[in-house]
């Protein structure tokens, strides 16, 4: 598996790391409770199919990115920078 | 046909031609009193010790494929119960216990085979956290013995005792564990659970989950629905996409996990070793091909197939331990895909829904729980309590904080 890091161009996956599901959000002050943290921790979608999830280029230009993967057959859709994703 | 060395003679004699399929390939009725989804080790132990243990025997496990097509038939075969913490230790020690009468108890050879589980150690500091290990399981009455460099250069002179980064202190030794031939398990169990009335029904997907207020009431299948008032999932790898129908969202993510297995070999090795410094274990299977295994790849998939840089890895690891092995051609590697749960420790527990079981959470260890997880899975949906020794394994620890972490790496699954 490749993949195509948006500062980098495509890069083998051993310069990257791995997080997880990019669609898991941190519970905003306002709507904090011991369940919405509980479910922010640990629940996931786990999709058989497609996936928006966060890599780190780690061994790059260790900038963060979103990458949308099928987890079916590892078919990369997209990949983008997770910088104005994550200031919005 | 009950197995013995008189039916082996007497089949000799007539040529073996008098040989009955092990189960019956059952269609769907339309009504159960339970139904188990997923035709792997664990829900075919289920059904087995529902009927054994409670009597039940009106009873179907459904399974998409054929039995033995998952992860029972995919796992590199190790039997242990060498665990640290409360809530693991005294299940993994029933399961072992299990292991040992398993074949008189289901009439069927499933080569089982104590030769002993090595973990190596290759620091001081790796030596007293499996001393500690070690007492733990004593505790718990498993059995464990620190072995020091010298021990373990006579069970094993071929390892690379004085590798310049990881040289080899010593490790720990579980003499009962081992290996089990995993087809044979399912098999087995299939055979045993036919044999007291369960419906073993194949080529039979899940599509869908009956429920309304009142909690369960069957399920849609790709062979029509059918009805039961208990439904149990033992689907891992799968388990979020079926708890997903119920409108869960599991503590799980779905990560592959490759294991290799060598050209067949004369006897190199008799026992299993695990490599201290990497994820890296080896044994030896009875057709003489080595088979191997390591770290999960690290995203979520459900390909059944991973990438290249873990086999890297694997290799690595295994050249690190046993630096012959790079003489060795490996035939060949699949992957199978993981229930990593966030806490790296299963679930064996009753869902929100009204009927409704989850067996599920295994990361990379669910083979050598197969008969306990049956077992008390089979307590669970028949009592409707736990069974004292998976007790822990609650759905709501993650909201307690009771979480049983093995390796204290936290909710990051694909570090489990």
């Amino acid at each position: 598996m490749r993949l195509p890091c948006p500062h980098c161009g495509t890069r083998d996956i051993q310069e990257f790391t791995y997080l997880g599901d990019a669609n898991v959000e941190r519970p905003g002050a306002s709507e904090m409770s011991e369940a919405a943290m509980m479910s922010y921790v640990y629940e996931r979608d786990n999709p058989a199919g497609r996936q928006r999830e966060y890599w780190h280029h780690s061994a790059g230009c260790r900038a963060w990115i979103v990458v949308t993967r099928d987890t079916r057959t590892h078919r990369i859709e997209s990949a983008e920078s997770a910088k104005p994703l994550v200031q919005n | 046909m009950r197995y013995s060395i008189f039916t082996l003679a007497a089949q000799t004699l007539k040529g073996h031609r008098g040989w009955k399929p092990v189960w019956r390939d059952a269609s769907p009725r339309s009504e159960y009193d339970v139904i188990i989804v997923g035709g792997g080790g664990h829900g075919l132990a289920t059904a087995y010790y529902l009927a054994r243990q409670h009597g039940l025997s009106n009873i179907a496990v459904l399974e998409k494929g054929h039995i033995g097509s998952g992860n029972v038939g995919r796992n590199t075969t190790i039997i242990r119960s060498n665990y640290l913490l409360p809530g693991n230790t005294p299940f993994y020690e029933f399961s072992m216990k299990l292991w040992e009468g398993l074949e008189q108890d289901i009439n069927y050879n499933a080569m089982v085979s104590q030769r002993g589980v090595l973990n190596l150690y290759h620091s001081d500091g790796q030596r007293d956290a499996y001393a500690r290990r070690g007492n733990a399981m004593r505790l718990a009455g498993a059995d464990a013995e620190l072995l020091d460099r010298d021990q373990v250069r006579a069970m094993l002179p071929f390892l690379d005792y004085d590798n310049a980064r990881f040289p080899i202190q010593g490790g720990l030794l579980q003499k009962r564990g081992g290996s089990v031939r995993h087809d044979a398990v399912a098999w087995g169990y299939a055979r045993a659970a036919d044999r007291r009335g369960v419906d073993i029904v194949q080529n039979c997907e899940v599509t869908g989950l009956m429920i309304d207020a009142e909690g369960i009431h069957g399920v849609e299948t790709s062979r029509g629905p059918t009805r039961a008032r208990k439904v149990a999932l033992a689907v891992a790898g799968s388990s979020s996409r079926l708890a997903a129908m119920a409108g869960l969202r599991l503590p799980i993510e779905s990560h592959v996990l490759q294991a290799f297995v060598s050209e067949g070999l004369k006897p190199l090795i008799d026992t299993v070793v695990t490599f201290g410094a990497g994820h890296f274990y080896v044994s030896q299977s009875d057709k003489g091909g080595l088979v191997f295994g390591g770290d999960i790849d690290g995203y979520n998939s459900y390909a059944q197939r991973g990438n290249l840089p873990v086999i890297e890895d694997v290799m690595e690891s295994g050249m690190a331990l046993w630096p012959a092995l790079g003489r060795i051609r490996v035939l060949r590697h699949w992957g199978g895909i993981m229930d990593m749960s966030m806490d790296g420790s299963p679930i064996i527990d009753h869902t929100p829904v009204r009927g409704l079981y989850l067996n599920a959470g295994w990361c990379y260890g669910g083979f050598k729980a197969t008969p306990a997880s049956g077992w008390c899975f089979a307590h669970l949906i028949a009592r409707d309590q736990s069974h004292p020794v998976a007790a822990a394994y609650r759905l709501d620890r993650f909201a307690t904080g009771h979480l049983i972490d093995e390796k204290g790496v936290g909710a990051q699954p694909n570090l489990h």
